[in-house]
């Protein structure tokens, strides 16, 4: 595998922080955010700070920005020089001249850090504006030419349109034209390609590579993605807890990390190598779609429309104790299939069989008694819990709805926290006072607790970082084996799908493109796109677990 | 698992985990001065029977408009009514028609609300109809339904009513329709809870803060209704003292003796200032993004 790790020693010093310690405004005894912080970027070096959420990525992000939230986090020590000029002192309209000019930023979201109402062309001449003297002609000149060379295509039309007329990707280009045109030194990423699907996501990586060798700008880039990490650092720093645990060179971190965290950290990330799939028991298929179809919108009263083809033939069978994975990127169909068969949403067409019965067009009352059949994991595990309801509770609420009497269900979910390893007495506790990876094993055993015979698993994992997501994964497996569930697992990341899948489907524009044994769909793909899905997957050449690049393994 | 540790709370701590109020949650200056006043100008009404020195109906016309005496605190009105007993008898009703009002109001709204908001196909229907009625002028519609009924206490509380139950609706249907997508209902769903379950149990315990603070709005406008409405002569009759009607009273003598209008005036005013206060200050409490502007 290609890495970055170019040498930087001898170029110019772009961002120097020292000491650096963040934290909250009223208490300054409570425990830093940043517990002091280091860190040096020179002209052109890409600089990854990688970490789990509330690890301090993207506070270290902010303070250097000069845009920590007022009134609830301030710098408490330490210094931060972009080229020779001391910002933790700087007033309000001094950073206001330095942002755009020498230091900008793209963010995750495009879509909400772009404004909604203004036209793109307009919002980057805006900064081009306020910072420069430029005539209005030379403007829009400099505005088109910042978009040619992001690649957006047909430049004149797009300088018109809206964000919301724009892909996810444009918009992030769009972003990346506002961040650079002004030429800064220092561009920081926070987590740019994180929202994006891999295909896009591996354009945009080439691209702010692109941009930073034609400018010689510095890029710090923050992600908890360590695929990403292999594909765009010169030199790494992780950050635990608001300090930085292991500063290395991309390669250096990657085949000899020194400290345990980031040790944990690789070797969380999950194989792209397709699991060995469970054994075939040869049992009749739980859950049966027959060539299932959702159209939204459509009809019309006046005029027929065509409305939206989001599921198209859709068919599959999963065994009891089986997993079969649906992968695709966003608007592939998916989630729709999920909510289809859990009908959250109706179908329009096909059948669904869940344990022998035909679901897809029983009404809302005949369906209610065979919901118990199969049961739902959401992604956010933030939105999933009430918040106003005790855990307990919430357990208790599918068996009490089926007729358990409430002590006897309230036995059954203190036993159910025990399997997905949290202690029993949680049971009284709201879900704000357990972390995303706590409260997506509730959510578990919450759709555990009605004995279902399919679950279905909607991004369950996506929301978690690595490791989390590996004990979830983990207990998703367990959980399997105990009940013999049958699981359907929808999910745009090749990674998990690799780790849990017996089976995967690749859907693209609502139809299946592929569907087959994991190790072979993703071992050996047939299919043009499943390939350049995989293509696409940040990192794929390496083994973080066994610190190895792939090929290594396959030739000892 | 420090998270974790802090399992034990206090009964408040839930009730305002209940309504998400940041904890430590202090109140100024302005509100606790108007919830002092409003305590102070409740218990006065309520309490008015067991201290007033004259019955507010008793006539007595050897003592017409007396001004201000050891006697008469606030003198008495053109018929020897002593004025002081009036204003604070007057303060019941206004009370009763205020917290009447907001709460069959909120009530009757929160139901059709819950409705509009659940059922698709009768968020149409049910929201051209509130649409409707919220283009009746609310004050024509008083008079109309006093005209119809003949002046009490339950013509008023409808007539304010009627208007107020859309506000309500538009409220208590936005909050459904935004929560109802929420995955922990969706969840409950597939957990095959019955749709009043979700409905009651799910959805309504989000709508519960910004009712409070719309609750509070409500009663302090219904109050200033039924002044408006007493002073027009439209509202409860004259033989039952209400501050909007004692003024009405005590319009044709405001320049020989301008008590009359000033002491109702003052304490209408006063009560509707601080419930319109603690409204606001309920509102920044229970709304996050409207407690940062002050940091």
């Amino acid at each position: 595998m290609q890495f970055r790790s170019g040498d930087f020693s001898d170029a110019k010093r772009v961002l120097k922080i020292r000491q650096l310690k963040v934290g909250l405004c009223d208490n300054p005894e409570a425990e830093k955010v940043l517990k002091g912080i280091d860190l040096d970027i020179r002209s052109g070096e890409s600089h990854c700070l990688v970490g789990e959420s509330g690890s301090g990525k993207s506070v270290t992000s902010l303070a250097i920005m000069g845009l920590l939230p007022p009134g609830a986090l301030e710098i408490q020590g330490g210094l931060i020089q972009v080229g020779d000029t001391e910002i933790t002192t700087a007033s309000q309209s001094q950073m206001r001249k330095l942002r755009a000019r020498r230091i900008s930023m793209i963010f995750q979201e495009p879509m909400t850090a772009l404004n909604p109402v203004l036209r793109v062309g307009d919002q980057i001449e805006e900064v081009l504006r306020m910072h420069t003297d430029l005539s209005s002609s030379e403007v829009t000149e400099r505005t088109l030419q910042i978009m040619r060379d992001v690649h957006l295509p047909d430049v004149e039309r797009m300088h018109g349109a809206f964000p919301h007329q724009l892909s996810g990707g444009q918009r992030q280009r769009i972003m990346i034209a506002m961040a650079l045109v002004l030429d800064p030194d220092l561009l920081i990423a926070d987590e740019p390609t994180t929202a994006l699907d891999v295909t896009t996501q591996k354009q945009i990586l080439k691209l702010i590579s692109e941009m930073q060798e034609r400018h010689g700008t510095a890029v710090l880039f923050i992600t908890h993605d360590m695929g990403v990490v292999a594909e765009i650092a010169d030199t790494v720093s992780v950050m635990r807890e608001g300090t930085i645990v292991e500063k290395a060179p991309i390669r250096t971190l990657l085949t000899e990390p020194e400290k345990d965290y980031t040790r944990k950290l690789l070797a969380a990330v999950p194989n792209l190598k397709p699991r060995e799939a469970r054994a075939d028991k040869g049992r009749d298929p739980v859950l049966r779609i027959d060539r299932l179809g959702m159209t939204y919108g459509g009809g019309g009263f006046f005029r027929k429309s065509e409305g939206v083809r989001a599921a198209d033939a859709v068919s599959f069978t999963i065994a009891p104790g089986r997993t079969l994975g649906i992968v695709g990127e966003s608007g592939s169909g998916k989630s729709t299939v999920a909510r289809c068969i859990m009908r959250l949403i109706d179908p329009t067409d096909g059948s669904i069989n869940v344990a022998g019965t035909e679901i897809a067009h029983l009404s809302r009352r005949k369906l209610q008694p065979w919901r118990r059949h199969f049961q739902i994991v959401f992604q956010d595990p933030y939105r999933s819990l009430n918040p106003r309801w005790t855990v307990g509770r919430s357990l208790c609420e599918g068996p009490v709805n089926f007729g358990t009497p409430r002590a006897q269900a309230m036995t059954r979910a203190a036993e159910l926290m025990e399997i997905v390893g949290l202690p029993r007495d949680a049971l009284d506790r709201y879900p704000h006072q357990f972390s995303g990876g706590q409260r997506q094993r509730i959510a578990i055993a919450r759709a555990v607790a009605m004995e279902p015979d399919v679950l279905v698993a909607d991004e369950a994992v996506s929301a978690l970082d690595v490791s989390v997501q590996a004990q979830v994964l983990d207990l998703l497996d367990e959980i399997q084996d105990r009940f013999g569930i049958a699981v359907l697992f929808i999910t745009h990341d090749l990674r998990v799908a690799a780790q849990i899948c017996d089976d995967v489907l690749v859907m693209q524009n609502g139809k299946i493109v592929e569907h087959g044994p994991a190790a072979r769909v993703l071992g050996h793909p047939d299919h043009d796109y499943t390939r350049s899905l995989i293509d696409a997957a940040p990192g794929r050449a390496w083994d973080f677990a066994n610190f190895r690049p792939h090929d290594a393994a396959a030739t000892t | 698992m420090a998270d974790m540790q802090d399992s034990r709370r206090s009964a408040f701590q839930t009730m305002t985990g209940l309504l998400s109020l940041p904890r430590g949650a202090r109140l100024g200056a302005g509100p606790t001065i108007a919830a002092f006043l409003l305590v102070v100008i409740v218990a006065a009404s309520l309490l008015a029977p067991l201290y007033v020195p004259y019955d507010p109906l008793t006539m007595d016309a050897m003592a017409r408009l007396s001004p201000a005496s050891a006697e008469h605190w606030l003198g008495t009105d053109q018929y020897g009514r002593d004025t002081f007993s009036r204003v604070m008898y007057g303060g019941r009703v206004s009370l009763l028609i205020g917290v009447g009002a907001s709460l069959v109001s909120v009530a009757i709204g929160l139901c059709i609300g819950l409705i509009a908001g659940f059922f698709r196909k009768l968020d149409g229907p049910i929201m051209r109809v509130m649409d409707s009625l919220m283009a009746i002028p609310a004050i024509l519609l008083a008079i109309a339904l006093v005209a119809l009924n003949g002046p009490s206490l339950g013509s008023v509380i409808i007539a304010i009513t009627i208007p107020e139950v859309p506000r309500v609706v538009r409220l208590v249907r936005s909050v459904v329709l935004s929560a109802r997508e929420e995955p922990y209902v969706e969840a409950a769903t597939a957990l095959g809870s019955s749709m009043p379950k979700i409905l009651i149990q799910h959805l309504m315990p989000n709508t519960l803060a910004p009712l409070i603070v719309q609750g509070t709005y409500i009663c302090a406008s219904a109050i200033l209704i039924e002044a408006i409405l007493s002073f027009l002569g439209a509202g409860v009759s004259t033989e039952i003292p209400t501050w909007g009607n004692i003024m009405a009273e005590g319009r044709n003598y405001f320049q020989i003796k301008p008590g009359l209008i000033f002491w109702p005036g003052l304490l209408l005013s006063l009560c509707i200032l601080s419930i319109n206060l603690l409204g606001d200050t309920a509102r920044d409490l229970l709304d996050p993004r409207m407690k940062k502007r002050e940091g």
